[in-house]
């Protein structure tokens, strides 16, 4: 038996209530803390009880990029997970499982996934003060003993886990000890059984964090002080992390009635001269689409935070997907410069949405963090963001002591750059500003001279912009067979499709969008030009990037990769799909 | 000290109809901030959409005109980035209690410290004479031919029933009342709002200076104590019964609440704006991931 050493990928899954998501991060807690790297992969559905909830964690000994597809150890709290995940299961996998509750008959699944009863529901039983939900530590703690790793390391992550719910130590210890009773008799009926090991390495100091907390701690390091937002699926956790550490943050979280009057009380705050930002997902910010029209005219610097989910209307409310491109590029009646990022992984969460910050008080202007569930809501280890060098500027924001000074103040001043100073209210000079069109002084004016130099100087500041847009990034060699395409969350896994291509001697490199808009359109069409095959791969139905592309460089992507139903790329998917067009077959 | 000069915007004067009420609200308004002994550069005047939201544009202190009905939430946003500021929220009938309605009934709860007022002149103006929230019933308008069927918005007594920290009515036709009321809004610590009714002289030919002349009168005149809510309820439906024979102006109702801004910790001391963003540190921040 070839025995497969810290490369593993194991999945909890059950009801909704049943602990699922305290047991994955349980687990994933105690990987990191013998210094393994791991990634996670929620899926629940939209409700509160009952449903097929799952949590999977993929580990390695290195930084993970995605999950991937199968799972090697599956731990099955009821029946329905095993019926549903059997065929999830990689050759030689294992489930967890009571086969006092549940019936696994003969020839019901292949004959080399090994079975690990754990009797849990009779290790409550006996264990006094034990609760049903705790089965959820019994099950990691077995998994721990089936992967002959350190029992210590899953005690210290149960009482990290329950120290940060607070939820007393009466039911923290509780849990260590029925999760050291599932790893005991695992140990005593099943010892050295199983594919994969897992062996401890040195410790580092790893942060265990969504793309959600990341753009939140963007932000706060961006000295965004108000955020006001609604709760929707899947951007809530942002407003949580918010409100969770207002003070430690010194920041403002306001729930508001609707996203309405988020964006509204987010744009008085940035008017009156506070960083702010609102946060949402396509549903939410199809309500703010107004206001975004009136940042555009009233020209105030905006943080809007899109973590999609796959619509139309209500879509999937909890699952993945790419649809939102082309309806944020657009969003707003009338035309006003903006500018759309597109994070690709955690740390560009982080990274982006502070230079997001910088950007719309720079450029006076929405800036769009595009991210999405599979970006918001997992989790990853990683070393702590650098934050050294990152250095605030608010563009050409006027100091009380210039403000005083400033004659004949003009907040719509028509400049060579677009940019206009801007003054806040309390300052002196006085000054007003208008949803009509208006003159350099705010004043309402619809004169033709006017109209046209106020809306030419707000779009010079789109020209301006440029400098300060990366060009998008290319992974892999300069030359290749095949250059795939796309944008955002997509990235891990098309990086690591690329290495599975390598394998395969198919060079393949990858052009990754995280500045979609406003583009490098002469360098994106040389650059494309000179590919050998495009491939466009994205999590939509039609192909929204490479539309994109073609409006501003007039290149033709033909060849796409695409997925829509609801669930991010696996590697292996976009592996085997891109080896297919590169051979032709479509 | 300022004076109603200072507040002037020079050649650059309102485009109402001659005669509009706006015009005796926004002297009501700049009254108030001369009474009050205001600086300009700290008052904050928020508007929506429509003829009366048109009112930032002039008067020289510093105005945000934004989109229909949305006023209450910008000015909410700018209360707390600043709370230094003194933010005057004004809109229409339509912008208020039509577009804006979710926005009103919200900040009535909200209680930040901020003057709500709303001119009342029962049609939508700069649109040209539609049928209104507070339009009467029967009243006919270019879309209500047969005449309006729906009841009327009662602002005062939604306000009321919220136990809104302040709830009061004026008049644009009598200029010292509205003065008055404006500046006791503005004072009062606490989310602050006005009904002022206010005759529009080119579509509503029903509610007129006259009509409201002839029936208005001054509660806290009468004796009227606007500190019960029983008693500012059946207040707030005088003459709503008896074809408006009879309208009570003054404060309906007043209760000191504790303010948003003053109960939050971040918001209770600097202003959000006043707080240095440079070198903030998230170390703890990301300690505790760890």
């Amino acid at each position: 038996m070839a025995i497969d050493i810290n490369k593993l990928s194991w999945f909890v899954a059950g009801e909704a209530g049943y602990g699922i998501m305290t047991a994955g991060q349980k687990f994933a807690r105690a990987m990191v803390l013998g210094g393994l790297n791991i990634h996670t992969h929620v899926e629940y559905p939209s409700l509160i009880r009952g449903g097929h909830n799952s949590f999977g964690v993929r580990v390695e000994e290195e930084e993970v990029k995605c999950p991937i597809q199968l799972y090697n150890l599956v731990v099955a709290l009821n029946k329905d997970t095993v019926d549903r995940q059997k065929d999830i299961i990689t050759a030689g996998g294992g489930i967890i499982y009571d086969a006092d509750e549940i019936t696994i008959a003969d020839g019901e699944l292949r004959s080399d996934i090994r079975l690990y009863h754990v009797p849990m529901n009779q290790i409550i039983k006996e264990t006094e003060g034990a609760i049903k939900v705790m089965r959820n530590s019994v099950s990691v703690g077995a998994s721990i003993a089936v992967l002959d790793y350190d029992f210590d390391y899953l005690a210290e992550a149960i009482r990290g886990v329950h120290s940060k719910e607070q939820r007393g130590n009466d039911i923290m210890e509780l849990n260590v000890a029925v999760a050291k009773k599932g790893y005991d008799y695992i140990k005593k009926n099943y010892p050295n059984d199983f594919i994969v090991k897992l062996k401890k390495l040195p410790r580092k100091k790893r942060m265990l964090v969504t793309g959600n907390q990341a753009v939140a701690l963007g932000a706060i390091k961006a000295g965004c002080k108000f955020l006001a937002a609604y709760p929707m699926t899947p951007a809530s956790s942002i407003m949580n992390y918010f409100v969770a550490n207002e003070e430690k943050a010194k920041v403002v979280m306001k729930q508001a009635d609707d996203e309405i009057t988020a964006i509204n009380m987010a744009l008085g705050a940035s008017f009156a001269g506070v960083r702010a930002m609102t946060s949402t997902s396509g549903g939410g910010l199809a309500l703010m689409t107004e206001t975004i029209s009136l940042l555009g005219m009233s020209e105030l610097p905006l943080v809007i935070v899109d973590v999609q989910r796959p619509g139309p209307a209500t879509g999937l409310p909890t699952r993945q997907g790419q649809g939102d491109l082309k309806f944020v590029l657009n969003i707003g009646h009338g035309e006003f410069p903006r500018i759309l990022i597109a994070p690709g992984d955690i740390n560009e969460c982080f990274y982006e949405t502070f230079n997001a910050f910088n950007l719309a008080d720079k450029y006076q202007l929405p800036v769009f963090i595009v991210s999405d569930k599979h970006l918001g809501v997992s989790f990853k280890s990683m070393a702590e963001f650098d934050t050294k060098n990152m250095k605030i500027d608010r563009g050409w924001l006027l100091t009380d002591e210039e403000a005083k000074n400033w004659h004949d103040y003009k907040r719509f001043m028509v400049t060579d750059s677009g940019i206009s100073p801007r003054a806040v209210p309390g300052q002196t000079p006085i000054f007003r500003s208008s949803s009509d069109e208006h003159n350099e002084y705010g004043e309402i004016c619809e004169k033709p001279d006017n109209r046209d130099a106020q809306e030419d100087k707000r779009f010079r500041k789109l020209d301006t912009a440029m400098q300060d847009i990366p060009l998008p990034k290319v992974y892999g060699p300069e030359k290749a067979d095949v250059t795939l395409v796309g944008w955002g969350s997509t990235k891990g896994a098309i990086l690591e499709a690329i290495e599975y291509l390598k394998d395969d001697g198919i060079k393949a490199n990858f052009l990754h969008f995280v500045y979609v808009y406003p583009m490098h359109t002469h360098w994106v069409k040389e650059f494309l030009s000179n590919a050998n095959m495009v491939v466009d791969v994205e999590e939509n139905k039609t192909a929204q990037l490479a539309g994109v592309i073609r409006e501003f460089t007039g290149f033709r992507i033909d060849r796409k990769v695409l997925k829509h139903s609801g669930r991010t790329f696996y590697p292996s998917e976009i592996y085997d799909r891109i080896k297919g067009v590169y051979h032709g077959y479509y | 000290m300022v004076t109603i000069n200072d507040l002037s915007t020079g050649d650059y004067v309102p485009d109402w109809c001659p005669g509009c009420g706006n015009y005796s609200i926004l002297n009501g308004l700049k009254r108030a901030i001369v009474k009050l002994k205001l600086k300009p550069r700290d008052v904050l005047v928020v508007s929506g959409i429509g003829c009366s939201s048109k009112l930032p544009q002039w008067i020289d202190v510093n105005g945000y005109h934004g989109v229909h009905g949305r006023g209450l939430p910008v000015g909410t946003g700018a209360k707390l980035a600043n709370k230094n500021l003194h933010v005057i929220v004004v809109g229409g009938d339509g912008d208020v209690y039509g577009e804006g309605m979710n926005h009103f009934i919200h900040a009535l709860r909200k209680n930040v410290n901020i003057t709500l007022l709303v001119h009342d002149n029962q049609i939508y103006g700069l649109t040209k004479g539609q049928t209104s929230p507070t339009s009467m019933k029967g009243d006919k308008s270019t879309t209500s031919r047969r005449g309006n069927f729906d009841d009327p918005i009662n602002p005062i007594a939604l306000a009321v029933a919220q136990r809104t920290s302040y709830v009061a009515r004026t008049f644009a036709g009598d200029l010292e009342h509205m003065t008055d009321t404006i500046a006791d809004a503005i004072a009062f610590k606490g989310f602050a709002f006005i009904n002022i009714l206010q005759p529009c002289v080119s579509f509503n030919k029903h509610n007129t200076f006259v009509w409201f002349k002839e029936r208005v009168y001054d509660l806290q005149k009468k004796g009227y104590k606007p500190n019960n809510v029983e008693k500012a309820f059946k207040k707030a439906y005088e003459g709503w019964d008896s074809g408006w024979d009879k309208i009570p102006l003054g404060v309906f109702y007043k209760e000191k609440k504790p303010l948003f801004e003053d109960d939050h910790p971040v918001l209770a001391k600097t202003p959000l704006v006043k707080q240095s963003i440079d070198n903030i540190s998230i170390k703890k921040l990301l300690d505790e991931l760890c």
